[in-house]
């Protein structure tokens, strides 16, 4: 019970960490990583919520099936993706694509 | 509610990856952020384990790790490479590097 | 930092929902349990997979066939005109890895039925093989032939869509698998679909389509 209620909210917290991310820097890697974060915490969420503990019985199996789908799934929307950003790089040449972290709405910092 | 010594462990783990998510979330140099990223990976599989899912755990090290992480170092090289929109995707004249590596290797001469 | 505030905002309102409905999580387990001898396989994850919820994993495989269809639209795989320098070392390594690598991929898919594993496990073991390949840059890997890498795609798709069709035929419902053939259906589909996905990720890893001797026109 409290292995579910934990893990859920690291879960949760993982999932707002990355939606933070994502909103805030703009190169395209950071964000997709972001996303990847985000993915990986709702499948914790929900691998969290079909757990029971050793001897009690046995597991949700259905729960665990949807997570190996979603990861195979976010494996390849990651890199198509990937291939997009790259694309983008090529044929629009932003100023922003450079590597150096930059917050919206702010003055471009060196890192 | 029950305590036992895996409740630790499960402290430990969850704190481990909220740390190395948001380190790998807000370093400076991307470059470190997915080498982070590999190492989340591999610890998402052990935190599998924990939950006693062996088969999303098997998944996860295998994707997360060893295809996501190259994914990713592939991408960043190709991105460096045709930085300026002067070379092309997919062709790799000079397998050195980007002109800024050049550049800097100069400046320390 | 208005985004940080609504993020908050968002994280306290899912987190109590979280807290309050974690009392009362029934589960599909002893569902599983009661269904487990019709489905053919001995592990329920796999039972799961490919049984009960077949479709999913149906449509899964085409998204990866779609994922590898528009990476291959967009770009070429990029193709170094100068050798690289690869150590020793990486190549006796990649020597001794490779054909263990399927070993272990072939065995996971194997014991899916019984234990952890399956295709989707055995595919990503595959597809990291396939990655080390790439990586280390062998002399064989350019000269594959585009029809075997093609065959090799649709295999995986087309053999759980025949099997899935078949089973239409038979019994009126796609994917209801006939009495007594669902294990060796499962078995079958497993297999196809690890060497597919295997080569899937491999090639989302190349980056592009392979160099063919078909000339495009203002593809770039």
């Amino acid at each position: 019970m409290i292995t579910t209620l934990l893990y859920s909210l690291t879960g949760l917290i993982l999932f707002a960490m990355g939606l933070f991310t994502l909103i805030i820097h703009s190169h395209p890697l950071r964000k997709i990583l972001a996303v990847n974060v985000m993915a990986t915490g709702i499948f914790l969420i929900l691998v969290a919520t079909a757990y029971i503990p050793l001897g009690q019985g046995e597991v949700d199996p259905v729960p665990h099936a949807m997570v190996l789908t979603g990861i195979v799934v976010s494996v390849s929307v990651t890199a198509l993706a990937l291939i997009m950003a790259c694309r983008v790089q090529e044929t629009s040449n932003l100023a922003i694509l450079k590597g150096k972290k930059k917050v919206k709405n702010t003055q471009e910092t060196e890192t | 509610m029950t305590y036992s010594i895996l409740t630790l462990f499960d402290i430990i783990l969850v704190l481990t990856l909220l740390w190395l998510g948001w380190q790998l979330l807000s370093s400076e140099d991307i470059f470190k952020a997915v080498i982070l990223f590999i190492s989340f990976g591999l610890l998402m599989a052990l935190a599998w384990v924990r939950m006693r899912a062996p088969d999303v755990a098997l998944a996860e090290a295998a994707l997360g790790a060893g295809l996501t992480g190259p994914l990713f170092l592939s991408a960043l090289r190709r991105m460096n490479r045709t930085r300026k929109g002067e070379r092309r995707l997919d062709s790799d004249e000079n397998r050195e590097g980007d002109e800024g590596k050049s550049s800097e290797q100069s400046q320390a001469l | 930092m208005l985004f940080l505030f609504l993020v908050f905002c968002l994280t306290v309102a899912l987190g109590t929902i979280l807290c309050s409905s974690s009392g009362s999580i029934s589960g599909l387990a002893s569902a599983v349990a009661r269904l487990q001898e019709q489905s053919g396989v001995e592990s329920p994850v796999t039972a799961v997979l490919l049984n009960f919820r077949g479709y999913d994993t149906l449509l899964e495989v085409m998204v990866l066939l779609l994922a590898v269809i528009s990476v291959w639209s967009l770009t070429k795989a990029p193709v170094s005109r100068q050798k690289a320098e690869i150590s020793p070392v990486q190549m006796g390594v990649v020597r001794l890895l490779a054909p263990v690598m399927c070993l272990v991929a072939a065995y996971l898919v194997w014991q899916g039925s019984h234990l952890a594993g399956g295709a989707f496990q055995g595919g990503a073991i595959l597809g990291a093989a396939g990655v080390l390949l790439l990586v280390s840059e062998l002399d064989w890997i350019r000269t594959v032939p585009a029809f075997a890498i093609r065959i090799g795609l649709i295999l995986g798709p087309v053999v759980f869509t025949g099997t899935a069709l078949g089973c239409l035929f038979y019994s009126g419902e796609l994917l209801a698998y006939p009495e007594g053939m669902a294990g060796w259906l499962i078995l079958l589909i497993e297999t196809a679909c690890a060497l597919s996905i295997g080569l899937t990720l491999a090639l989302l890893f190349g980056g592009g389509r392979p160099e063919d001797d078909v000339p495009e026109g203002d593809i770039p």
